[in-house]
């Protein structure tokens, strides 16, 4: 009788063999792909949103004989965050996980690649931007697909009333219900006197200049507005150049017309501002005007989403995805990318979206034009310029094109808004450069 | 002898015998059984992760490989690392002597309040204690808030400009040493209660017939008395106080401009939101050091005085 004693390079090379051929095998539509699966996705705040998500999962489930596990996890405290590092860590959990932005790029060695999954998806429902591209594409290998549900765009949420009062602008007239935009005198010298009168008037931008996304997301469409980079996409600190010089520039004079605690904004503080009744302006994705809808229905009834002012190098908005990833332990993969591209299609997503009152984001071309921002309201078409259905402005991450390590770092470290800072409260402009160009070398370490 | 003893099972065994009875007979044995569930408890909660912390505080960023000592070297060529190592002991050292002071005054004040309503006093002046602090941090935010600030709508009563509590690096670092302060310093008013009603009432009747002020009844009878239970306090606290992480996260979560980062705080942002894990392991482990030694130094004076005793 012959021993087979299984050593560990036997062992290993059996598990990789089983592991490829599971991987390379396709994913099964329909009866086939039975088995458990558990999913992770990204708990709504919108109140309700997650139904909609659910029912998808259901009705997917019951056609496909699968028994799906569903988990609403918050963001709140950073909750999604410590359980994608806890999974990634044990290699165990969920199969499929909603992983906010800069994520796929993290654990880019962990998913399991989506190629299969994206390129019908890109055929049916369109191109994706430029920044779902960026963030979830690594060498040619789509780590996840870009998810509708938590996807936003960051743009100015103002006060019809107010800019207007204040400034003499007419949004509505700028950003016209229906139609394409006449936003070529919104640009940014226009920008910076329409904050300065909002607050001569007493009602300034609330532009937070703090440590947290919104804020982080705001300052990176103005250095994109200007050009302006601080390491470029091979990976070369070049933080100390003129581009990057005009922006501080500019940020110093707007940030003179801004309330003087913006340094200590969180996500929630400029939507407070808002609907307190105090800011004529914000960025934000329609959250805002949702709460006021609620709690302040007269603030809610002057909120007009719309597009970002345009700058020397172009008009720039904050685009922020959620994705869905498989991790490369989860042992159902054919039903997770089948699930995928379920709740990927064009019909879940408007469902998604319709449940959220607007707020979540489908990244592909074509899925720009659902009726519920042209139908939402108070006013009528607040939101119909808020999924940038005209393709008027660039979709942005702050710190692109910068290689994915070194931008999380420039994005959580929030280098931009302290630069900001620090040179608008004094500091000159060269050693703020030099502040920055020592933090951006720390963060090339491998 | 080996032989003997195999040849005589019965002498064998109950040799045995008598020494597990008496192995269980020691006080030592007793003790050692009774703290094993919690022994196994702090290995497996506590040892485990530190060890693992270690463990990923020597992997390079993308925990491919071993660095030794990599992560350490990184971080003290960090100006932003410096920031925090000083504002971290700013912070735990000023929150702890206020927090020391103000626990000392109010447990006289306590201590001489007659019996009988004492209680109620005891119980109102733990509540901010006994609150889970993320929740009660919550409510200073509040009260710090930009648009909504509570403090700044009642100095605007009084014609005073509203303070940005969280805005600016001195009043951001102010306020979370306030709300640190406000937590512990039931923590230390009861400790020191315990001992001042510890104290033998003789000795001040002696100190008193011997003329002895009331400040002088403080410096040599009271103090010396509650040395051990100051030094222990203070020791906890200041443990608890560097290793703090909610207060500052609420709070300000370490800004602006990266003024109020600790360690714990910090750990977080490079470590969990960054996503470099051996940087962030690398940070809170420095805390170790630093404990250790003002434990080594707290510690040992305690023995020293107790073997005096």
């Amino acid at each position: 009788m012959v021993s087979r004693k299984v050593n560990r390079r036997r062992f290993v090379a059996g598990t990789a063999a089983v592991s490829a051929a599971f991987v390379a095998a396709p994913f099964v539509r329909g009866a086939n792909a039975a088995g458990k699966l558990s999913v992770g996705f990204w708990d709504h705040w919108v109140p309700g949103a997650n139904k909609a998500t659910e029912d998808l999962v259901k009705e997917w489930a019951e056609k496909n004989k699968v028994e799906v596990q569903m988990d609403f996890i918050t963001s709140q405290g950073n909750k999604l965050l410590l359980t994608t590092a806890a999974e990634a860590q044990a290699k165990s959990g969920h199969d499929v996980l909603a992983f906010s932005t800069w994520l796929p790029a993290r654990y880019s060695e962990q998913l399991v690649p989506m190629n299969d999954v994206m390129e019908p998806l890109i055929k049916e429902n369109g191109a994706v931007n430029g920044t779902v591209e960026y963030l979830g594409k690594l060498n040619g290998k789509w780590l996840a697909v870009p998810a509708t549900v938590g996807s936003q765009i960051k743009g100015p949420c103002s006060r019809i009333d107010l800019l207007k009062k204040h400034a003499g602008i007419d949004i509505q007239a700028m950003y016209p219900a229906g139609q394409a935009p006449k936003a070529d005198a919104w640009n940014l010298d226009n920008f910076l006197k329409a904050a300065e009168a909002c607050q001569k008037g007493g009602n300034p931008f609330g532009i937070g200049l703090g440590t947290t996304s919104d804020n982080v997301d705001t300052a990176g469409a103005l250095f994109h507005a200007f050009g302006a980079q601080l390491v470029n996409a091979k990976g070369d600190i070049v933080v100390k150049n003129d581009q990057v010089r005009q922006v501080l520039d500019y940020y110093k004079k707007l940030m003179q017309f801004l309330p003087p605690d913006v340094p200590s904004w969180d996500d929630a503080s400029n939507n407070k501002f808002l609907v307190s009744g105090q800011g004529s302006l914000i960025m934000n994705p329609p959250s805002a005007w949702a709460v006021a809808k609620r709690d302040a229905p007269q603030v809610a009834e002057q909120l007009w989403t719309h597009g970002f002012p345009v700058g020397p190098k172009g008009r720039y908005a904050p685009f922020l995805p959620y994705f869905w990833g498989i991790w490369n332990f989860s042992k159902n993969q054919s039903a997770a990318k089948s699930l995928i591209t379920h709740l990927s299609q064009a019909s879940s997503a408007e469902k998604m979206t319709n449940a959220s009152q607007g707020y979540d984001l489908p990244s592909f071309e074509k899925l720009t034009t659902f009726k519920v921002w042209a139908e939402e309201s108070p006013p009528k078409g607040t939101l119909y310029h808020y999924p940038n259905p005209h393709n008027h402005q660039t979709l942005s991450i702050a710190a692109a094109p910068a290689p994915h390590k070194i931008a999380e770092q420039i994005y959580t470290q929030a280098i931009m808004t302290q630069m900001v800072v620090r040179y608008a409260k004094g500091e000159a402009m060269d050693k703020t450069l030099d502040w920055a160009a020592k933090e951006l070398e720390g963060f090339t370490r491998n | 002898m080996a032989d003997i003893a195999a040849r005589n099972p019965t002498i064998l065994t109950g040799d045995r015998r008598s020494g597990l009875h008496k192995l269980m007979q020691r006080k030592s044995t007793i003790a050692f059984l009774m703290a094993l569930p919690l022994i196994l408890l702090i290995a497996i909660l506590v040892a485990y992760p530190a060890g693992y912390a270690v463990y990923l505080a020597t992997l390079n960023k993308g925990m491919t490989r071993f660095v030794g000592f990599g992560n350490f070297e990184f971080l003290f060529g960090r100006d932003t690392f410096w920031l925090v190592v000083y504002q971290s002991c700013l912070f735990a050292i000023t929150a702890v002597i206020f927090k020391a002071i103000i626990g000392f005054v109010v447990a006289h004040f306590v201590h001489n309040i007659p019996a009988k309503g004492q209680r109620k006093w005891r119980g109102m002046l733990l509540v901010p204690w006994v609150i889970p602090p993320a929740m009660s941090t919550l409510a200073w935010l509040w009260l710090f808030d930009p648009s909504y600030s509570a403090l700044n709508w009642l100095l605007g009563i009084f014609g005073i400009e509203g303070i940005p509590w969280t805005g600016e690096a001195g009043w951001a670092r102010f306020s979370v040493i306030l709300v640190n302060v406000w937590i512990g310093s039931p923590f230390f008013m009861i400790m020191y209660l315990a001992a001042l009603k510890s104290v033998p009432e003789q000795l001040y009747e002696a100190a008193s017939i011997d003329g002895a002020t009331w400040w002088q009844r403080i410096w040599y009878v009271t103090l010396p008395m509650m040395r051990n239970i100051i030094a222990i306090t203070a020791l906890f606290s200041l443990i608890v106080t560097f290793a703090n992480f909610d207060i500052v996260r609420v709070l300000t979560a370490g800004g602006p401009l990266n003024s109020t980062h600790i360690f714990g705080t910090w750990a977080f942002r490079v470590g969990i939101e960054g996503g470099d894990i051996p940087l962030g392991a690398a940070v809170s482990l420095f805390m170790v050091p630093i404990l250790a030694v003002a434990a080594t130094f707290i510690l040992r004076d305690i023995t020293k005085r107790g073997s005096e005793v």
